[in-house]
């Protein structure tokens, strides 16, 4: 089985060189951490910035430079800054060739949910519903159960729908699975998880 | 004729009203107008309608005239990290609407633009999409979201002009230039007012056409999540 860390680098071998990519909060944030030798990918923060550099050592804080999630951070070389209509304008053109996003609950036909549980406080969609519509490729990555033990790859989701039918790829604790027709396709199973554990695992149709 | 105003309270003097609807520039606590938030809590205007991307913090931001109950509506993508926002929204003291960032944004542009509506694949199959016109291009599913256009726009940027072009600073420019576009009257407070002539041209990030009205001041510029690496 994956932990965060390994999920996060597993998510990085999804990159490829020359790639403009939009990074989730939580696990994917880690992603950034594992980008493999060779590969250059440009990180995009919707809050208006291409080029995400790490975070700033203590003293170089800038209340003016922050990621999406509202954390300091800082610049690169390559950095540019831009308004908010322009930098959902070059996610929903297509320009961002992949989000890797987290998740409450995923669908077999590549519907995501991870906005809005009925009845407990709803903060707010934020970019999420913007991003998957509009970028080329959707990861999602997030434990294959819930604190409960039940699967989040569904038949089809039970909360409300950040998107329908947006997601490509789901990287879990247990392994990685395909959006394809008729269900998912299981790409490969996690270290010490077997194909039957991942089956069992997992409430969606597998194909 | 003449932009620059002394203060806040000056620059607000004559346009405000009850029930007003306000679009203001910011994302979380970066790149918000706060001393002309300030100057709103100080005149006391009422039922106001925000569109702007979240709603601050309990005392800083619109989070402040929350304090006070002046705002009746607001437009936001997020709003999670301000409890007397939930206390109030969640005894129907508060109207929420809550919009997709990009399309908040493409809606504050295009008002600001002339453009009345536009259709987005975003929300597409979601809640969002209730009630709101389907159409079909290239066969594919888009929604059609209208255009905003406020009574004013409040706006903080880093460096203006006495003709009202603005420069920005960092990710803090965000939501300020859609902002200002789609106020009928737009209030900028900025950190620095500069020598006209003295900016490249070339470098002006919002022309001064957008602009009506400017105060220079200090800015507290809050840190919501300091957030560092070891060295």
């Amino acid at each position: 089985m994956w932990d965060r860390n390994q999920m996060a680098a597993r998510a990085a071998q999804e990159l490829q060189d020359g790639w403009y990519v939009n990074l989730g909060i939580g696990i994917p944030t880690l992603v950034s951490n594992y980008i493999p030798e060779g590969i250059e990918v440009t990180l995009q923060s919707e809050n208006g910035m291409l080029g995400m550099g790490p975070f700033p050592i203590a003293g170089d804080e800038d209340a003016d430079l922050i990621n999406a999630g509202k954390q300091t951070i800082t610049e690169l070389p390559q950095t540019s800054y831009f308004d908010s209509a322009q930098s959902f304008g070059m996610i929903r053109g297509g320009k961002i060739a992949m989000a890797i996003l987290g998740a409450m609950e995923v669908a077999e036909n590549g519907d995501l949910a991870n906005w809005m549980i009925p009845g407990k406080l709803v903060k707010g969609m934020g970019g999420a519903m913007d991003l998957v519509a509009g970028v080329g490729r959707v990861v999602v990555v997030m434990d294959h159960t819930n604190k409960h033990g039940d699967s989040k790859v569904l038949k089809s989701c039970t909360l409300p729908l950040t998107g329908q039918s947006v997601v490509h790829r789901i990287i879990t604790n247990l392994g990685v699975l395909d959006v394809v027709e008729g269900g998912l396709r299981i790409v490969e199973t996690a270290e010490g998880v077997s194909e039957q554990q991942l089956r069992d695992a997992t409430e969606a149709t597998i194909v | 004729m003449k932009k620059i105003y002394p203060n806040a309270a000056a620059a607000l003097d004559g346009l405000m009203h009850d029930g007003m609807f306000i679009a203001s520039g910011g994302f979380g606590l970066c790149g918000i107008p706060e001393l002309l938030l300030d100057a709103i809590k100080t005149a006391g205007t009422k039922d106001l309608t925000f569109a702007s991307n979240n709603a601050g913090v309990d005392d800083f931001g619109i989070g402040i005239l929350l304090q006070t109950k002046q705002v009746k509506k607001m437009i936001s993508s997020y709003v999670g990290e301000n409890a007397e926002f939930m206390r109030q929204y969640l005894s129907g003291e508060l109207e929420l609407e809550f919009n997709p960032q990009g399309t908040l944004a493409e809606r504050m542009r295009a008002g600001g633009c002339g453009i009345p509506g536009f259709y987005t694949k975003t929300g597409v199959g979601t809640v969002i999409a209730d009630g709101k016109e389907h159409k079909d291009f290239n066969g594919q599913t888009y929604i059609l979201e209208e255009g905003i256009v406020a009574d004013l726009a409040i706006v903080k940027a880093w460096k203006a002009d006495a003709t009202g072009n603005l420069m920005f600073r960092k990710t803090a420019r965000n939501f300020n230039p859609p902002a200002a576009m789609c106020g009928k009257i737009c209030v900028v407070e900025v950190e620095e007012i500069v020598e006209t002539g003295s900016m490249d041209p070339d470098h002006i990030h919002l022309p001064g056409i957008y602009v009506h009205r400017i105060i220079q001041g200090d800015h507290e510029k809050r840190i919501e999540q300091r957030t560092v690496r070891s060295a």
